[in-house]
């Protein structure tokens, strides 16, 4: 096939990606969208198999090798739990990561495959190209599997800092960009793979001092940098379909991380430097004094409920970690069975990735148009009979609002205290993430229910 | 003079990720979760470089160092490639619209 005509093919696939983003900017037409991108992917292969013409037994190894990754891709996919969705898209985002370091190490070990010149004397361009192709893609690939062990509470979600952190973090990446430099006079192998052992380590720190609740920033992060490494990697390619979708993940992942740091009311670099609660901790001492709490149980909830007009459901990383979120949709139904109307609130960074909340609702049958975005519901808080907060905390604390020396105060929260009635399953009466008390629970229209999420919400479906 | 055909690539690039820009935040929130499955399974085009590097070994050597990285790169994106569209098509069949 002519290079004109697999740029052109390539050309198409690029646009069938971008209409596979598209397409999710509504449920209806997702499906749709995902369908483009399948076909804009085997499109890309075809063509890579067409234009490089050797069809001998090469051939048929990467058939077998593509067939043994699919299936254990597939097999993955299906039998995933929803709940794992978070440490799944991490442990995905490594393979990209590392994809694009084993590609570079061929095209630095075999130039002449790709047309960059010879080994030793590789085009200036395409050296600097493809080592920023190896280095992001080494980060990408060693946060991601840092992110991965952290969700999957393999490692403790605490942030681990030392004295001097940022300063050896500055030092690496300036060496990485003297390494680029001498790697270009010298052309020397040795330069090439110091560089990717400093960027696998660079990977590995920048993730560590990040808490375990500022992991829908460090996924969304990490999605960017896999597009960056893939746009690397098709320059070195001068591959048009490589360029466009490393382009569309990279500002992707970099609006995800934005909109979460918003969330947040932080700054990415403030998330991205180290986590909250070791400074939060003399704040929370301080609070210890004992303020009355009411207590309740799975009855009160009920019956609260049962007589209530309209409940409001906020859900939040403990549903997720109770798998409680069918259970929820039961007490749903029978709340709905009762003539109550039922919608639920999201908070952008509910959960430990962007829409993780949503995705587990869906899972559960509950349909799309009953879910609602914080701007879209914060105003009905206050003509709301009940609001049930299962497994959120600090996103409802109304401190945000009201004290400036708060550490989250300009975060945007849930107006749950403006509902007539507020019932709060936790398990204990211990801080949210933030390290800092929650005023909720001591306002005189909340009643505490002290129980896991999961089998708090199953005793009030018995109950209603 | 002519131009460098460096200066067309980039300018897909700069163009892309503006359409990136006003792509993404088309995409409504409930959706985020889909929307990275997906990203990460597109981004796996990156198997082409894989592929090349994989069938740049002479007849008789198969397996050079360099195809080696090439066969491994592959495993690696053909894993993401499947998971992620199918993990991102098992995401979407489950939003449902309420029963009239």
């Amino acid at each position: 096939m002519s290079a004109n005509l697999s740029a052109t093919f390539y050309l198409i696939s690029g646009i069938l990606f971008i209409l596979a983003l598209r397409g999710l900017s509504s449920p209806e037409t997702s499906r749709q969208g995902n369908y483009l991108g399948i076909a804009g992917m085997v499109i890309a292969i075809v063509v890579t198999f067409l234009s490089v013409g050797n069809f001998g037994l090469g051939f048929i190894y990467v058939i077998v090798f593509l067939l043994i990754g699919g299936s254990v891709g597939a097999f993955i996919a299906f039998r995933i739990p929803m709940t794992a969705m978070p440490e799944l898209v991490a442990g995905f985002h490594s393979l990209v990561g590392l994809a694009a370091v084993f590609v570079a190490i061929s095209a630095f070990l075999n130039p002449d495959a790709f047309n960059l010149g010879s080994l030793g004397n590789i085009n200036l361009a395409s050296l600097i190209e493809m080592s920023l192709g190896a280095a992001i893609g080494a980060i990408t690939f060693s946060g991601s599997i840092i992110a991965f062990l952290k969700l999957r509470g393999i490692m403790s979600g605490a942030p681990i800092t030392f004295k001097g952190q940022h300063f050896l973090n500055l030092i690496l990446g300036i060496s990485i960009l003297i390494l680029i430099f001498y790697l270009c006079r010298s052309q020397s192998s040795n330069i090439f793979w110091a560089l990717v052992a400093i960027s696998f380590l660079v990977g590995v720190l920048l993730i560590i001092p990040i808490g375990g609740a500022d992991m829908p920033v460090v996924i969304s992060m990490l999605n960017s940098y896999s597009g960056w490494a893939a746009a690397g990697i098709g320059f070195t390619l001068e591959n048009t379909a490589l360029i466009i979708t490393g382009a569309l993940v990279g500002s992707s992942g970099a609006i995800l991380s934005y909109i979460m740091c918003k969330g947040m009311n932080r700054s990415f670099f403030n998330v991205i430097l180290g986590g909250w609660g070791a400074t939060e901790q003399t704040n929370s001492e301080k609070s210890k004094e004992q303020k009355p709490v009411k207590n309740g149980n799975a009855d009160d909830a009920a019956f609260l409920m049962k007589n209530a007009s309209s409940v409001i459901i906020v859900p939040g990383y403990g549903m997720a970690v109770a798998q409680a979120q069918h259970a929820l949709r039961e007490m749903v139904d029978a709340l709905k069975k009762n003539g109550v109307k039922v919608s639920y609130a999201i908070h952008p960074v509910a959960g430990r990735m962007p829409g993780h909340m949503n995705v587990l609702l869906a899972e559960a049958n509950v349909p799309y148009d009953e879910v609602f975005e914080l701007e879209e519901i914060n105003n009905d808080f206050a003509n709301c009979d009940v609001a049930y907060v299962i497994g959120a905390n600090d996103v409802t604390n109304p401190v945000a609002k009201s004290d400036p020396q708060s550490p989250i105060y300009g975060m945007p929260v849930l107006d749950v205290e403006k509902s007539k009635s507020v019932l709060f399953v936790k398990r204990s009466l211990s801080p949210g993430y933030a390290g800092i008390d929650n005023d909720l629970f001591y306002r005189d229209n909340t009643l505490m229910l002290f129980a896991d999420a999961k089998k708090m919400t199953e005793e009030i479906v018995k109950n209603l | 003079m002519e131009i460098d055909p460096f200066i067309f690539r980039f300018s897909i690039f700069i163009l892309s990720i503006f359409v990136g820009y006003y792509v993404v935040w088309s995409v409504t929130p409930s959706l985020h979760t889909p929307l990275m499955s997906v990203t990460n399974a597109i981004s796996s085009v990156i198997i082409v470089g894989a592929i090349i590097a994989a069938l740049a070994g002479s007849s008789e050597n198969i397996f050079e160092t360099s195809s080696i990285f090439g066969f491994l790169a592959i495993i690696l994106a053909a894993v993401n490639i499947f998971g992620g569209f199918l993990v991102t098509q098992r995401m979407l069949q489950m939003y449902k619209k309420k029963k009239k």
